[in-house]
C-alpha cells in the first residue's frame, strides 16, 4: 500500500472525516502515521474534538492494537521559513523578508510556490527516517484540496518548473514530484452517490490520469441502506395500502391510517434515491478503480463515529 | 417545533423589494449555493423582476439547461420563464474577466506585453484569490452597466468561505503593495534608486528570491510590473470600491450551508465575519432539510413496531381477524388516504392459498417502511441538534428551509421546485402537520 496517501473529494462529501478514518485505519499494530492537513481551516482539531493544531507534528489519536495517529497543519509561510533557514541560515534576513511583504508574496501570490511547500512539506514527512533509518511514518495521509484543484495542487511541477526554471524552488519541485508520480503515492477521491460528486470524480479521475499521477480508490461516503427495494414500494402504493394499514396496525401502531400515506411517500423518495444511486454506482464502476464504501452514521461523526469508519476501512482491506 | 426556535426568512418580500439590487450567495463547497442562486434568479424574474445571475461553476447540466455552458463571459437570456421579468445568466471565466481588465486600462502595446507575460499568464490563471477577485470585478461591472434591477451572485467554491471576502483585498494590496514597488523600482531606474536603504533590501532581497524562485521568475514578475504601472492604484480603488457596494443597502448576504455540522460551523463564521465587516445579512437558507409527513410517530416507536411484524411473521394466524376488526375501524379516519375505498376490495380479494405468502410480504413491506422511517427520523433529529446549535449561536439570523429533494436539479423546473420550497419552507403541501 502507497505510504503517500492523498485523499480528495468535492466539498460537503467528507473528505476530511475520510482522512481521519484512514489515517486510524492505517495506524494498525503498532504503526504509526501522520495526518496532515494543508488550508489551513483546522479541521481535524475539530474532528478530533482538540484545541488547534500549532504547526508541529502532534500526537492526537491512538488507534486500535496500539498504533499512533500524529497529526500536522502545515502552514505555508512557516514552511518557507523553515526552508530558508535550513539552506540559507537567514535568521533576521527571514523576518526582514517577512517585513518586506516577500514571505507573503512567495506563500501566497507566487502561483504554485505555496503548493510547493505544503506538498514539500508532506513528501518531507513520507521520507523522513529515524537513526536506525526506519521510516519515522508508516503513512502519510494528506487532507487535500478539492477534487477541482487536486490535479492542479500535486502537479506543482508544470506549475513551477516553468516559471522558476532553475534554483531550489524548482529542485524541490523535482523532488517533490518524483514522489508523487511514484507507486508510492495514492490519490483517493472522496464522493457521494450523487449526481454531481459522481461526475467530479470522474473530471478528476480524468485530469489525475492525465498528469500522470498515481489515482487511488474511489471512496463512497455516506452510504444509505437500501431498505426497501422499488418493486415493493409500486406494489404498496397500488392497492396494498389497505394491507399496509393491517399490518401497521397488528404492529401495534396508532393512527395507522393517516401515517399510511406519508409513509409510502418517504418510501417513493427512498426508491426514486435508489434509482439514482444505482446510475451512479454504475458511473462510477466505469472509471474502474478500487473502492472503498463507508456508511452513513445516523449519529453524525463524532470521535466514536471515527473509530467506526476506521474499522469499516480495515474491513475493506486499508492497510493490508 | 423549529418555527419557533428562530425567525423565518422570508425570501419573495426580499427579491420584490426593488430596493434590493445584489443578493450574494455565500457558505461552504457542497452545499448548494448555485443551485439556490440560479433558483432565486428564476423565481425573482417570474415574480417580473429583470435578474441577471452570475454563477462561478455550475454543474455542467445546470449550466446546459440555462444555456450559460458556452463561456464567453457576458450574460445571455434564460429562455421559458413565465411572467413578467427577465432572466439573465453567466459563467465567470476569470482569465478573461482579467485580460478585460487589461485590456480596458492599457494601451494595445502595452496589453500584448502584459498579457503574454508568463507571470501574468500564471497570475490570471492560477492565483488562488483570481477567481474571488474577479467575481468582485465582474460583480462591480455589472452593477454599473444598470442594465438588470437585480443582480445575484455565487460565490467561488473557496477553501474557506471567508477568502471570498478576504482574497479581493489580499490581491488588492499585493498588487499596489511595498513589495511590488520595490520590484519596479529597478526595472524603472535601471537598477539605481534614489535610496540607498531601499536598495541595499532590495538587492538582499532579489538575491535570496532570485536564488529560491530562480532568476528567471523574477525577471518575469519585474517586467509584468513594470507593464502594470499604469494599473496600479487602480486594483485597491477598485477592491475598496466593491467592498463598499457589499456594504451598501441594496445588498443582501445569504449564507447557504447544509443541516450538517461542518457546513453550519462555517455558516456561523461566516454570519459573524459579515456583521464585522459591517454587510448586510438576510438570512440562512438551510438547504436539503429533512422532513416527515409521520413526524408524530417516532424511530423507536416504528423500530418496535418493525420488530413485531418481524415476529408476527411467523404467527400468522391472527392476521385475518386482526384485519377484519381493524378494516372497520379504519372507515372513521380514512379520508385523508384517498385511496383507501379502492384498497380494501383488494383485500377482501386475495386468493387463500397465496394468502400465507402474500400476508408475509405485506408485513415485511410494512416492516421495511417503519425502519425506512426510523431511519428518516434519526436523520431529522441529528439535523435539528445541528440546526440547534446554530440557532442557540445566532437567535437573531432568519432562516428558509429548503426541504430536500430525492434527485439532482438541472432545468427550471427544478429550480421552480426549489425557488417554492425556498419561499415556502415546504410546509405548504399536505402532511406536513
Amino acid at each position: 500500500m502507497s505510504r503517500l496517501q492523498v485523499v480528495s473529494g468535492k466539498g460537503g462529501t467528507g473528505k476530511t472525516t475520510v482522512a481521519a478514518a484512514l489515517a486510524l485505519a492505517l495506524a494498525t499494530e503498532g504503526k504509526r502515521t501522520l495526518l496532515v492537513e494543508v488550508e489551513g481551516r483546522q479541521g481535524i482539531a475539530q474532528l478530533f474534538e482538540t484545541e488547534a493544531l500549532p504547526y508541529e507534528e502532534r500526537k492526537i489519536a491512538v488507534a486500535s492494537g496500539g498504533g499512533e495517529v500524529f497529526a500536522l497543519a502545515i502552514d505555508a509561510e512557516r514552511a518557507l521559513l523553515d526552508y530558508l533557514q535550513m539552506f540559507y541560515k537567514l535568521g533576521s534576513a527571514g523576518r526582514a523578508l517577512k517585513k518586506i511583504g516577500a514571505i507573503d508574496f512567495a506563500t501566497t501570490i507566487a502561483p504554485g510556490v505555496r503548493d510547493v511547500l505544503l506538498t514539500g512539506k508532506a513528501c518531507e514527512a513520507v521520507r523522513r527516517r529515524d537513526r536506525q533509518g526506519r521510516y519515522v511514518y508508516d503513512y502519510v495521509v494528506m487532507d487535500a484540496p478539492p477534487t477541482g484543484r487536486i490535479t492542479r495542487f500535486l502537479n506543482v511541477n508544470d506549475e513551477v518548473a516553468g516559471l522558476a526554471r532553475i534554483g531550489p524552488i524548482h529542485n524541490q519541485a523535482q523532488a517533490v514530484m518524483r514522489v508523487l508520480k511514484s507507486p508510492e503515492t495514492a490519490v483517493h477521491l472522496v464522493t457521494l452517490l450523487e449526481e454531481m460528486p459522481v461526475q467530479e470524480t470522474a473530471d478528476g479521475v480524468a485530469e489525475l490520469r492525465a498528469a500522470d499521477l498515481p489515482v487511488g480508490n474511489a471512496i463512497v461516503n455516506m452510504v444509505r441502506p437500501h431498505l426497501l427495494d422499488e418493486d415493493a414500494v409500486h406494489d404498496a402504493a397500488n392497492g396494498r395500502r389497505a394491507a399496509v394499514t393491517d399490518a401497521l396496525k397488528a404492529a401495534g401502531v396508532t393512527g395507522a391510517a393517516g401515517l399510511v400515506t406519508p409513509l409510502l411517500e418517504q418510501a417513493a423518495e427512498h426508491a426514486e434515491r435508489v434509482e439514482l444511486e444505482r446510475e451512479q454506482r454504475k458511473a462510477l464502476n466505469a472509471l474502474e478503480l478500487g473502492a472503498y464504501e463507508l456508511p452513513m452514521l445516523s449519529e453524525g461523526v463524532d470521535l466514536a463515529g471515527l473509530y467506526q469508519l476506521a474499522k469499516e476501512l480495515r474491513k475493506q482491506g486499508a492497510g493490508s | 417545533m423549529t418555527l419557533d426556535s428562530s425567525a423565518r426568512l422570508e425570501v419573495d418580500p426580499l427579491i420584490d423589494d426593488p430596493a434590493t439590487r445584489i443578493i450574494v450567495c455565500c457558505g461552504a463547497g457542497g452545499v448548494g449555493k448555485t443551485t439556490t442562486a440560479a433558483a432565486l434568479g428564476v423565481r425573482a424574474a417570474e415574480r417580473g423582476r429583470k435578474v441577471v445571475v452570475l454563477t462561478i461553476d455550475p454543474a455542467r447540466r445546470l449550466a446546459q439547461s440555462m444555456g450559460i455552458d458556452s463561456l464567453d463571459n457576458t450574460p445571455r437570456r434564460v429562455e421559458g420563464i413565465e411572467g413578467g421579468g427577465e432572466l439573465h445568466a453567466m459563467m465567470l471565466d476569470m482569465k478573461r474577466t482579467f485580460d478585460e481588465i487589461v485590456e480596458a486600462h492599457a494601451d494595445a502595446e502595452r496589453a500584448r506585453a502584459i498579457l503574454e507575460n508568463p507571470f501574468y499568464q500564471s497570475l490570471s490563471a492560477g492565483f488562488a484569490g483570481t477567481q474571488e477577485y474577479m467575481a468582485m470585478e465582474k460583480l462591480g461591472q455589472l452593477r454599473a452597466r444598470e442594465e438588470w434591477d437585480l443582480i445575484i451572485v455565487d460565490t467561488p467554491p473557496s477553501r474557506s468561505a471567508l477568502d471570498f471576502l478576504d482574497a479581493p483585498k489580499r490581491l488588492g494590496s499585493f498588487l499596489d503593495g511595498k513589495f511590488i514597488k520595490l520590484l519596479m523600482a529597478p526595472a524603472k531606474m535601471g537598477g539605481r534608486a534614489g535610496m540607498k536603504f531601499l536598495n541595499v533590501g532590495m538587492s538582499m532581497m532579489t538575491g535570496t528570491l532570485g536564488k529560491l524562485l530562480g532568476g528567471q521568475l523574477l525577471r518575469d514578475v519585474q517586467t509584468f510590473v513594470a507593464a502594470m504601472d499604469t494599473m496600479f492604484g487602480g486594483f485597491r480603488t477598485r477592491a475598496d470600491a466593491t467592498y463598499r457596494l457589499l456594504q451598501a443597502p441594496g445588498t443582501a448576504f445569504m449564507v447557504v450551508a447544509a443541516p450538517e455540522r461542518d457546513a453550519l460551523r462555517e455558516a456561523a463564521y461566516f454570519v459573524e465575519r459579515l456583521a464585522e465587516e459591517d454587510m448586510p445579512l438576510a438570512g440562512l437558507v438551510l438547504n436539503r432539510v429533512h422532513v416527515s409527513g409521520a413526524a408524530r410517530l417516532s424511530a423507536e416507536r416504528a423500530l418496535a413496531a418493525a420488530e413485531n411484524l418481524d415476529e408476527g411473521g411467523i404467527v400468522d394466524q391472527g392476521h385475518g381477524k386482526t384485519g377484519v376488526r381493524d378494516a372497520a375501524a379504519v372507515s372513521p379516519e380514512s379520508p385523508s388516504a384517498g385511496h383507501s375505498p379502492e384498497a380494501h376490495p383488494q383485500v377482501a380479494e386475495e386468493p387463500s392459498e397465496s394468502k400465507n405468502s402474500r400476508t408475509q410480504t405485506t408485513q415485511e413491506m410494512t416492516a421495511g417502511l417503519l425502519r425506512l422511517h426510523a431511519e428518516r427520523m434519526q436523520v431529522l433529529a441529528r439535523e435539528q441538534r445541528t440546526r440547534d446549535r446554530f440557532t442557540a449561536l445566532h437567535p437573531e439570523v432568519p432562516v428558509a428551509e429548503v426541504p430536500a429533494l430525492p434527485g439532482d436539479v438541472h432545468d427550471l423546473v427544478g429550480l421552480r421546485a426549489i425557488g417554492d420550497r425556498l419561499a415556502t419552507g415546504g410546509r405548504a403541501p399536505a402532511g406536513a402537520a
